[in-house]
């Protein structure tokens, strides 16, 4: 905003206007950059607020080409037929027709693919201990484990409501609560404290508990996803987590990921394993993620 | 998906038919005005006015200029679909249950309810090209074995050859229409074992499907009559429907609208279910109604289907991509 345009501004006046006379001269011109390669389209805008001061306006959008809808000629003209019958003279605000403001989704009766995870999941123990947040995954409707989550469950419309819900762990070895000293419907025990929580992690930081074995790959190819780095990894051990870091704009690998082993020992023997490994025609580079204390 | 719901009958929906394009949408119900809407959007474009009792089905021709329509009023009407003009009015004496055109929209099967001392029977008539020269008589009248039994649905077989029938009897029969004799029936076996409710032709007309009120759909071979699929589900169907673009049949019911009110709507199961066409497989359900789905139809290019239930909504439903790639 410059003075001078302020002083325009203030001088100007609506009743002094010509018919043909135009705002323009006061701002820049509107301006449309891209849609460039990602689809992302820019548009600047200037304004003047009600204070007179000018105003910049970045609009960035993604533009993205739907499917043409096809009509065919016949359809097309039907488009243009009166109304007739009661919907001739229905007034504007009758509402007949409403888009549903619930989200209907097809509802599978299994989620695919079930069976494996839950057969891997009870096979290894070790893998149970590590995982954690993993095996907690218990519907508490159906007590089905690693299926789906209690809210996602599909017979939670049959079951009994929330409010005679009974604090019941759902099966003996994934419940961590029944053990516990102290621990009943009264008291509330921090996850942490919790019997079979992992002590080592000194509790307090939620965070940390995903750091652990936290494995960073870098100069990935932009084509690889979370599946190929899960099948490059899992030969090593147990591997809870596989994130490849994706952009947002461009939704391409960033070229780098994380891997979560459960056991420490897993993790550096892929490290020494893989790093300068070759993958896709790059040299991987794979390491702690986190500067390790020792 | 959202659904898009149409509320323009007051009373519960009986059945739902889209025309050849799949632009064009109608829908019957208890109350006595059959309603047209546009598919995409589920607008509401005009009402056939002139019937005086609930409307049970529909039939539009190929070209979607003319529709039928049949009523408990005893009549079957038909319609010039552009300006809901009454074009022409087939009297019976007994409430007209099902319509259906024949391929070249020249001829049309109608069948009546036994009432009073009338028994149910098939009827078949002439569509005059020109609504001026149309005449009442029927070219051809079927009567049922048992006349006591309703005849729920019939529809026109593979180039107007047969006529297929289902009904109270829970047998399926196939009918030639040259002679009027009947050529097939399902056996006792193989049928339903209870009252048959909707019959769907596939797009081909190679093979049809039945719902009964037994739990059960079935597909069967058009010309030979041959149980190729059983679809079992816990609930009474009401309403079968066939996908034209994938290997899918919907099944749409739920329990008996008389005993609703008695229990809790989420333990009535009131979801048009999805089930693989060949593995017999349940792939999904689609809920919604707060009451049993008496009627389901599939856009002609896959892509939405729309449900009309107890409850006088009629959900059209455009599928998200996923749907496609859906695998067992």
């Amino acid at each position: 905003m410059t003075i001078d345009s302020q002083q325009k501004t203030s001088k100007f006046r609506w009743g002094e206007m010509d018919e043909d006379d135009d705002l323009d001269f006061l701002l820049p011109p509107r301006q449309v950059i891209g849609p460039d390669e990602n689809g992302v389209k820019t548009v600047i805008e200037y304004k003047f607020n009600d204070e007179g001061n000018k105003v910049k306006t970045t609009t960035r959008t993604r533009v993205r080409k739907l499917a043409s809808a096809r009509l065919n000629k016949r359809a097309m003209e039907r488009r243009s037929w009166p109304k007739f019958g009661d919907a001739a003279n229905e007034d504007t605000g009758s509402r007949l027709t409403m888009v549903s403001t619930e989200e209907i989704l097809m509802e599978r009766p299994r989620a695919p693919g079930t069976k494996a995870d839950e057969s891997k999941a009870a096979g290894d123990s070790l893998s149970q201990l590590g995982k954690g947040g993993a095996v907690l995954m218990v519907c508490r409707t159906c007590h089905k484990k690693g299926d789906h989550w209690t809210s996602k469950c599909p017979y939670k419309d049959l079951a009994v409501p929330a409010d005679v819900f009974i604090d019941k762990p759902p099966t003996g070895e994934a419940s961590t609560t029944s053990t516990a000293p102290g621990t009943g419907k009264a008291a509330y025990v921090p996850p942490s404290m919790r019997a079979g929580a992992d002590r080592n992690a000194t509790g307090s930081d939620m965070r940390r508990r995903n750091d652990e074995n936290s494995v960073r790959v870098t100069n990935l190819s932009e084509d690889t996803r979370e599946a190929d780095l899960m099948e490059l990894f899992h030969p090593f051990g147990a591997v809870t987590r596989v994130y490849v870091a994706i952009d947002q704009k461009t939704s391409m690998s960033r070229g780098f990921g994380f891997v979560n082993f459960v056991s420490r020992e897993d993790a550096q023997r892929a490290i020494n394993k893989l790093n300068g490994y070759g993958y896709d025609n790059l040299i991987l580079r794979v390491e702690w993620a986190t500067p390790r204390p020792t | 998906m959202r659904p898009i719901l149409m509320k323009g009958h007051e009373r519960p929906l009986t059945f739902l038919r889209y025309n050849r394009d799949g632009d064009l949408l109608f829908s019957c119900a208890k109350d006595h005005t059959p309603t047209l809407w546009y598919a995409d959007n589920g607008e509401r474009h005009g009402t056939y006015r002139g019937h005086n009792g609930a409307v049970w089905s529909c039939d539009v021709s190929r070209d979607s200029s003319r529709l039928i329509t049949g009523s408990a009023d005893q009549t079957a009407k038909i319609w010039e679909v552009k300006t809901g003009r009454q074009l022409f009015s087939f009297k019976f004496g007994s409430p007209a249950r099902s319509v259906d055109f024949s391929v070249g929209d020249k001829l049309a099967v109608i069948t009546t309810d036994p009432f009073m001392e009338r028994t149910s029977a098939i009827h078949v008539k002439r569509i005059a090209e020109d609504p001026e020269d149309q005449i009442d008589d029927s070219v051809l009248i079927l009567q049922n074995p048992d006349g006591k039994k309703r005849i729920n649905r019939a529809v026109w077989g593979p180039l107007n050859e047969t006529i297929v029938s289902g009904g109270e009897d829970a047998v399926i029969r196939v009918w030639d229409t040259e002679t009027g004799k009947l050529i097939k029936e399902s056996n006792e076996e193989e049928g339903h074992k209870k009252t048959i409710t909707s019959l769907c032709k596939a797009a081909d007309d190679s093979h049809f499907i039945t719902g009964s009120l037994d739990k059960t759909a079935k597909l069967w071979d058009m010309r030979t009559l041959t149980l190729i699929k059983t679809y079992t589900t816990g609930v009474p169907v009401n309403a079968v429907a066939m996908s034209p673009l994938l290997n899918h049949v919907v099944l749409g019911g739920g329990q008996d609208a008389s005993a609703v009110t008695t229990t809790d709507h989420r333990a009535g199961k009131f979801e048009a279910k999805f089930y693989d066409k060949i593995l017999q497989e349940e792939i999904g359900g689609v809920k919604g109604h707060f009451g049993p789905i008496n009627a389901l139809a599939f856009n002609p290019d896959g892509k939405s289907f729309s449900s009309g239930g107890e409850d006088g909504y009629v959900r059209l439903h455009h599928f998200d991509s996923d749907y496609f790639n859906i695998k067992i």
